[in-house]
């Protein structure tokens, strides 16, 4: 009976709710504007990158991404070069980080005592602050010269037989940017593995070891395969870093234009051409060359992430009593 | 019984390398923090905080003028993309199933993973091209753009972790909407995303390219924004890859500086953070 009187509650939240109230939808509006605006920046992003390159697409086109020669006296741009170098010195940060930054998160989720599992990955997290132009600072004046005193010259006696370790001893190199590399990337690979890594269900690593599986045969036969496709997309997220590091790289590198199968020698990158000569380039062309690179940067940078994003993702959505494919 | 001791002795060395890759990966930061201490706070003194730098050779100069320029820089892109960061994390917390919101959250992705010289040139077509000249603008702009993402992640995720029952209580009490949110969900929310903001403000107060061909860098003390500005990490660069001796001292001691402040905001900040979790349970 005193339903029908009484107006249902039900109607009454729905009108409120629904954005009656003057205050509800200014709100709802400035954050409406808020929320547009990451997309709108990024548009706006790709459009001036499109733009300041409009002129270099349209003389080299595609390719661009094949030309080695990057002369801007003779106006001249190809990116052969600052492509390779990019992915060299991304792939060995890769080679070198990965291993490490795996047995720390395995170590940290499955072996570490309590005690210190919070301590260490603090620690580690804490490389992750430190400005890109003090690793570059670090790496000039500490790393170079204990790379060209003593590692260098070891390698080139017990690996000299290949062609990546002959050939003169710079300091700066491709090889010491990508050490420099691999400890920037570090802290984010091992931070999202192991976040994947404890998301494995407790009931894997339980049936393995009642199996009769040892502690490390129960990680790599049943926790890391659990987990494979979140430590994967860890890394591709690592090597998105790597491919867009700046500073760091541009002081190690050596910024020499040229193609070169020794690790000693100086090369180039895509974020380091566009650091070194961008605030002095002084041609039209030069200038959409530059942004052209940029915007090869973007793309690239933004694929690898994608692919990183959905790997991730895939794994921290899977039930966690599910299937191990 | 020879096999299972052997499969114990691979465990047991496995175990191994991971305790000497975790001594790898700690050996780095020591070994950076060592170096910045001992070759950076023998050339700290009251003039190199208070006095702007003086032509090489001379000495007695100091990095006022870029203690000054990153605060400038960096407290107008905080200006900018905290509250920017923050509106679009309670938009996409407030409202998760709309279009906008998964856009959004989807490009916040794109452009933490964006990389600054990117955005740096970004801010040159954008600001510098235009107005045919260099300015801190542009480069607070250009930080700007790198803190949003960060601020917008924190703060929706921050504002998913306070309980629904708060939110259905002042909606029962009859609070409007808006109300609800300000007042009682950031609110509680509120001392994480203030840490969150500065872990954000922390990190792009380190940042050097996007600064690079924006702020520029400048020799000499200045308060005027829309010119070419000094900023403690470009000091680092420049004092860096330049050929005195003198210049390397300083470089050493302005990245002392700088990784002091960044590292005291981020401990600070993440400090915070837990204690706040502690605290709730």
């Amino acid at each position: 009976m005193a339903t029908s009187t009484v107006p249902g509650p039900a109607a009454v939240t729905a009108e409120t709710l629904e954005g009656s109230n003057l205050g509800d939808r200014l709100f709802k509006s400035a954050l409406t504007i808020a929320a547009l605006a990451v997309p709108v920046l990024m548009g706006f992003l790709v459009y001036e990158l499109y733009v300041g390159a409009h002129l270099a697409i349209q003389k080299y086109g595609v390719g661009f991404v094949t030309g080695s020669t990057w002369d801007p006296v003779a106006e001249q741009f190809g990116a052969l070069p600052l492509i390779f170098g990019t992915l060299l010195s991304s792939v060995l940060a890769l080679i070198i980080a990965v291993p490490l930054s795996l047995g720390v998160a395995i170590y940290l989720t499955e072996f570490a005592p309590n005690a210190i599992r919070q301590p260490i990955a603090f620690v580690i997290e804490l490389l992750a602050a430190i400005p890109s132009v003090v690793y570059g600072l670090w790496g000039i004046f500490v790393l170079i010269p204990f790379l060209k005193s003593a590692i260098f010259p070891f390698l080139r006696e017990t690996l000299g037989f290949l062609p990546f370790f002959q050939g003169p001893i710079y300091g700066p190199s491709m090889l010491s940017a990508s050490i420099i590399l691999a400890i920037m990337i570090m802290p984010f690979i091992m931070s999202v593995s192991r976040e994947v890594l404890n998301a494995v269900p407790g009931s894997q690593r339980e049936a393995a070891l009642a199996l009769g599986a040892t502690r490390w045969e129960a990680v790599i036969s049943t926790i890391v395969p659990y987990a494979r496709s979140g430590i994967i997309g860890a890394i591709i997220l690592g090597l998105g870093r790597a491919l867009g590091e700046t500073m760091a790289v541009t002081m190690l590198i050596g910024n020499r234009n040229e193609i070169s199968a020794s690790l000693f020698a100086p090369g180039y990158t895509m974020a380091a051409v566009i650091a070194n000569e961008f605030s002095e380039a002084a041609t039209d062309l030069h200038f959409a060359a530059l942004a052209y690179v940029a915007l090869l940067l973007f793309v690239v940078t933004f694929l690898v992430n994608a692919a990183a994003r959905l790997l991730i993702w895939r794994v921290s959505r899977r039930p966690s009593g599910g299937k191990t494919t | 019984m020879n096999r299972r001791i052997l499969r114990r002795w691979v465990s047991n060395f496995m175990v191994g390398l991971m305790v000497a890759a975790v001594i790898v990966a700690v050996l780095p930061l020591l070994l950076i923090l060592l170096t910045l201490i001992v070759k950076g706070a023998s050339s700290l003194s009251l003039n190199f905080f208070t006095r702007p730098p003086v032509p090489a050779g001379e000495t007695g100069g100091g990095v006022a003028h870029a203690i000054v320029g990153t605060l400038m820089v960096v407290g107008v892109a905080g200006l900018i993309g905290v509250p920017l960061g923050i509106g679009a994390g309670i938009y996409c917390a407030e409202y998760p199933g709309t279009r906008l919101s998964k856009i959004t959250r989807f490009i916040a992705d794109v452009m933490n993973g964006t990389p600054s010289i990117v955005v740096g040139v970004f801010a040159w077509t954008w600001i510098v091209a235009r107005q045919k000249h260099f300015s801190g603008y542009a480069g607070s702009a250009a930080l700007a753009m790198l803190m949003i993402p960060m601020v917008m992640r924190t703060t929706e995720e921050l504002i998913k972790l306070v309980p629904h029952s708060l939110r259905e209580a002042a909606l029962a009490l009859g609070y409007p909407r808006w109300r609800t949110s300000l007042s009682i969900v950031l609110r509680t929310a509120l001392p994480g995303i203030v840490t969150g903001s500065l872990l954000a403000i922390a990190r792009t107060a380190g940042e050097t390219a996007p600064l690079l061909f924006t702020a520029l860098g400048s020799q000499f003390m200045s308060f005027n924004m829309n010119e070419p500005i000094a900023a403690l990490p470009l000091t680092v660069f420049t004092y860096a890859i330049g050929p005195y001796e003198e210049w390397h001292r300083y470089a050493w001691a302005t990245a002392l500086v700088l990784i002091l402040v960044v590292l005291v905001l981020s401990i600070a900040a993440r400090l915070a953070t837990r204690r706040r979790f502690g605290l709730n349970g």
